[in-house]
């Protein structure tokens, strides 16, 4: 639904609808993974039937997440090929920390934290992919020494990909009218312009 | 034996000490595998004592029946048959758990109270709050526990603590028509060791010696092997076992390391949004773009 002509489409429904299944893939794997890195996390099992259920449920949560997500690269990982502006935007990340984002170089459809964390995302989903099953005894049997590496990779890269994955929540709270973008695919002119200048150029043909 | 208390003293993912006021006698079998004949009564007896009917299985060519340890076959023997300066060997050792003073499986287990190492030394897995997720294989230096394809839950000798707790000793040693397996406190068995190895020393065992290994804060059953500076003749017993390095560091501080730096990224991104407030579209870029889009 189009609430103002003037918006603009920057995703499509089966762009989010994939967004979405990612999204509570990973949210549903994360905490149900997280009640087996360390018991403080134990409450969490209660969110999915029993313990027992957690660790029964837990690597079909990550598979779906996992394959939704790799879907999801085939659909973007051209619009996130780093190119040199995105390293300059990169090195001056701290002026957009700090609120001051007037002087950030022009970016395309995503800057250059967007496309870095798009590409630690992939690393990070390959790894957590190849490391669970080999830690899913209920169907693979791998050596015992592969086993411990798997279980140290999993856990660690796990932990990573939680703090990548609040970080981008984050930044889609703290960039107002950015979480429209996933709920119904338009944005404003406006947030467009001051945001992706590029992009905005190429959707409106302003030369601005 | 006297009666023992069964005090937990170690409890799998738990973050607070178990009860340490009481004291404990530390017991411990022997397995003195220069008097084992392999007639593998222990296995049946505990086959009998802990109600296990492993499936009857087909010879696979060796003398070990069943070939490896299963979720119900608790015990096995394995025989190794080799060649000793022109003499054959027949070195037969009764494989099962360890009852590791610092036990690996332990480590491992993320569900609060499923593994417990009671004060007397016993490892145990309580298969009731056990989630099958198969950590303590992973754990274990000795490759001992078995995920059941029954219940997905992780078993293991008991070393019949029930027996234990009320002043019998385990089955296996009850059974055992040779001698070969002790049972008793962890110091009398030591004892009892030493004079064994000096017989096996005085009769050309010159290497003979006591299986102890201090890697994991030394175990619970404890074998006399005439080839002590060898336990990998017996069917790959370790040489210096300890928990891996791997589980270490997967187990170890890097967890609430990693805890607190999670939670210090939500801190700082609230600290953020409440310094900076939000990223909003400035009154300027929303003037001009109006202004481009509809003029007039
Ligand atoms: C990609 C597909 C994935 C598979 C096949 C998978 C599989 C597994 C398996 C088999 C375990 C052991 C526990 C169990 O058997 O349930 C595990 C643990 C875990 N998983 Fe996953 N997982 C996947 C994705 C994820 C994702 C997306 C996360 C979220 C961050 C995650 C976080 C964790 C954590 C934190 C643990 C506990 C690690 C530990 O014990 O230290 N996993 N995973
Ligand atoms: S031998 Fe393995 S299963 Fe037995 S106590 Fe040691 S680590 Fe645990
Ligand atoms: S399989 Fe059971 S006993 Fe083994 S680590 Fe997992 S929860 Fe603990």
């Amino acid at each position: 639904m189009r609430r103002d002509p003037n918006d603009l489409d920057r995703y499509t429904a089966s762009e989010r609808v994939t967004h979405w299944i990612v999204g509570i893939g990973f949210i549903l794997a994360g905490l149900s993974g997280l009640v087996l890195f360390h018991p403080a996390f134990w409450p969490f099992t209660m969110l999915f039937g029993s313990s027992t259920w957690t660790r029964i449920l837990h690597p079909w949560f990550g598979v779906v997440m996992a394959v939704a997500f790799l879907l999801m690269v085939l659909q973007f990982w051209k619009l996130n090929t780093m190119g040199k502006v995105d390293w300059q935007w990169l090195g001056r990340i701290g002026e957009m920390v700090s609120g001051d984002d007037q002087n950030m170089p022009e970016q395309g459809k995503y800057n250059g934290g967007q496309k870095l964390l798009f590409w630690l995302l992939v690393l990070g989903t390959v790894l957590l992919l190849v490391s669970g099953i080999a830690l899913w005894r209920a169907w693979f049997h791998f050596p015992v020494e592969q086993v411990r590496w798997a279980a140290v990779v999993h856990a660690a890269t796990a932990a990573v990909m939680i703090g990548l994955i609040m970080l981008h929540v984050y930044a889609s709270i703290w960039v107002r009218s950015t979480i429209r973008a996933m709920w119904y695919g338009t944005v404003t002119r406006a947030w467009a312009r001051q945001h992706h200048r590029a992009w905005y150029r190429q959707m409106t043909g302003i030369d601005k | 034996m006297v009666w023992q208390s069964l005090d937990i003293r170690r409890r799998s993912a738990t973050t607070t000490p178990m009860p340490q006021a009481r004291e404990a006698v530390e017991v411990a079998k022997l397995i003195d595998i220069s008097q084992c004949i392999g007639c593998k009564a222990c296995q049946v007896a505990c086959m009998e004592w802990n109600d296990l009917r492993q499936e009857v299985g087909y010879c696979v060519g060796v003398y070990d029946n069943p070939p490896d340890l299963t979720a119900k076959a608790w015990t096995v023997m394995r025989f190794t048959e080799m060649e000793n300066d022109g003499r054959l060997e027949w070195l037969i050792r009764k494989d099962g758990c360890m009852h590791c003073q610092d036990p690996g499986c332990l480590k491992a287990c993320p569900a609060p109270g499923a593994i417990v190492q009671y004060a007397n030394g016993i490892v145990e897995f309580h298969q009731e709050h056990c989630i099958g997720c198969g950590y303590c294989l992973t754990g274990c230096p000795f490759n001992i526990p078995r995920l059941s394809d029954q219940d997905h839950k992780a078993y293991k000798c008991t070393l019949c603590s029930d027996r234990v707790a009320v002043g019998q000793v385990p089955a296996c040693i009850k059974t055992c028509p040779t001698g070969a397996l002790h049972f008793g406190s962890k110091e009398d068995m030591k004892e009892h060791a030493e004079q064994r190895i000096a017989d096996l020393q005085s009769r050309g065992f010159a290497n003979a010696g006591l299986y102890d290994p201090p890697g994991v804060g030394g175990t619970h059953v404890m074998y006399v092997l005439q080839h002590a500076d060898h336990p990998e003749w017996y069917a790959g017993l370790p040489q210096d076992p300890a928990i891996s390095p791997l589980v270490e560091v997967w187990k170890g501080w890097t967890k609430p390391l990693a805890i607190g730096v999670m939670a210090a990224g939500v801190l700082a991104s609230l600290i953020h949004y409440v310094m900076k407030g939000p990223n909003e579209i400035s009154k300027e870029t929303e003037k001009e773009v109006e202004n481009e889009t509809r003029p007039e």
